[in-house]
Parts: structure tokens; sequence; C-alpha cells
């Protein structure tokens, strides 16, 4: 049961992201990459990681997807940009991408149907929020000031680059 | 359980519509979501190596994955907002006259 519940949550993630990269407009393919979060969240609690699976809706698909969302709606993405990019992009000119793509994916399906037992058939047991807490502020605690450093960049780095300029500044 | 084999297989397909999408849209907006894509195919591959081998690190790995993909939309929107304002179109083709 477990397995047909994971193999659904696949197929429509893939299909999702399939959706969202071929899209023209952009705020269709935003809603399909939401889809896309969703399923993947799905699975992740199938994995037995409740945490990690709260964590993608509210900062993926809540935090993250707004964000898009509200600079895809500054840029005035309407009728006359979705015409042009359907100038843009032509599926007949993306077949390099596609044998390429596909060409990884051969490789590592043929890495992978080699039989070996590679990986032990443990069942998987949920692992709480309080474990990943303990954890993360005992041995990984460097980890931790690494990431308050590198959110600290990212806020002062996006301020700087999105301010619009002074008009005789430089 | 779930079969190992059809987690790697699904998480590297997602991987290479990530990838194709990098490789094929011009739109600087989408690069950006098919980038998203791809870091959320390697979240997949950490929660399940750590739910098979029973150990909490794989789930810490994704939380640093998050905080690194909430830094990189905010600094690629950031370049967004301002390549729009520049040149009032997302072509990346465009950022070849950069050199000017």
């Amino acid at each position: 049961m477990i397995n047909l519940l994971f193999y659904l949550a696949a197929t429509v993630a893939l299909m999702a992201a399939i959706l969202t990269v071929t899209r023209h407009n952009a705020v269709h393919a935003l809603l399909y990459l939401i889809v896309t979060m969703l399923a993947i969240s799905l699975i992740f609690f199938l994995f037995g990681a409740p945490f990690a699976a709260a964590l993608q809706i509210i900062v993926y698909a809540g935090a993250i997807m707004v964000l898009f969302v509200f600079v895809t709606m500054m840029l005035h993405q309407g009728e006359l940009s979705t015409r042009q990019e359907a100038q843009l992009y032509r599926p007949s000119q993306s077949l390099g991408a596609i044998v390429l793509s596909l060409i990884l994916l051969l490789e590592v399906v043929y890495l992978l149907s080699v039989p070996e037992r590679w990986l032990s058939s443990q069942q998987m047991t949920p692992i709480s929020a309080k474990q990943i807490g303990i954890t993360l502020y005992s041995s990984y605690i460097l980890l931790v000031e690494i990431a308050a450093l590198l959110l600290l960049t990212a806020l002062i780095g996006a301020f700087h680059i999105a301010r619009r300029h002074q008009e005789g500044a430089s | 359980m779930i079969n190992p084999q059809s987690v790697v297989l699904f998480s590297l397909a997602l991987f290479c519509i990530g990838i194709y999408g990098v490789l094929v849209r011009r739109n600087l907006l989408f690069i950006l979501i098919s980038i998203e894509i791809m870091l959320n195919a390697v979240a997949v591959l950490f929660i399940a190596a750590g739910s098979y081998h029973d150990h909490v690190d794989g789930q810490l790995m994704y939380l640093f994955i998050l905080t690194l993909a909430a830094s990189e939309v905010a600094v690629g929107l950031g370049l967004i907002i301002q390549m729009y304002r520049r040149s009032l179109s997302l072509d990346v083709d465009q950022l070849s006259h950069l050199h000017d």
C-alpha cells in the first residue's frame, strides 16, 4: 500500500515538474511548481520524516512560492510576455537537451540494474523533531552558524542588488 | 517498504527535468524555477537515505538545503528585478551585451 502511495505521489511530482518547465505563462508554471512541492512533501511523509514534510509545505510552498509570485506580478508577465516567451521557447530546438538528459538517465538506469544489494531493507521508523533538534544543536552547531551567516549575506545581497539606484549617484 | 531503486530513479528523473529547464528555457525566471526543482530532487534523496539508514543526518541536510534555497531565491529574484529594470525583458541572451 505504501508503495502504491509512493508511486502515485512520484508520478504526480514528475508530471507537475514537466508541466512546470514547459509552460509559457509564469503564473501557471508557479502553480505547477507548488503541486510538485506538495507531492514531494507527501513523499517525505511516507519516508517517516514528518518534520521535513511540514517544513516543505511551510517554507517551500508557502514562503518561497509567495516570493516568486510577488516578483512575477511585479514584472507584468501578461499576455504580451506570454506571446514573447512562445517565440523564445520552441520544443524542436530543445532536442539536444532531451538527448543529453536521456543519456544521463539511461546511464544511471543501467548502473542501478546491476543486481547488487546495496541498501539494507529495514523498516522505516519516523524521526521526530526532538531528535533533529538535539542533533542540530549538539554536533552540528557550526553548521547552524554558517547557515545564519549565509542567510545574513543573502539578506544584505538581495537588498543591495534589488535597490533602485539614484540618478546622479555614481 | 519502498524500493530504494525507485526512490533514486524518481530523484534522478526530477533532477533531469530541472537540468532540461535550465538548458532549454531562456527566461531567467524559469531558470530559477528549474534550479528549485533540482534542489528538491537532491532533498528527496537526502531524506530517503536518512530514513533507510535510520539516521537524523538526512533531515539535517534537508534543513541546510532549505536555507540555501531561501538565500538563492532571494538573491536570484533581486537579480531578476534589476535585469527587468534595465532591459525590460528576461531573455538571458541579452546578457551577452554585458561587456559593452
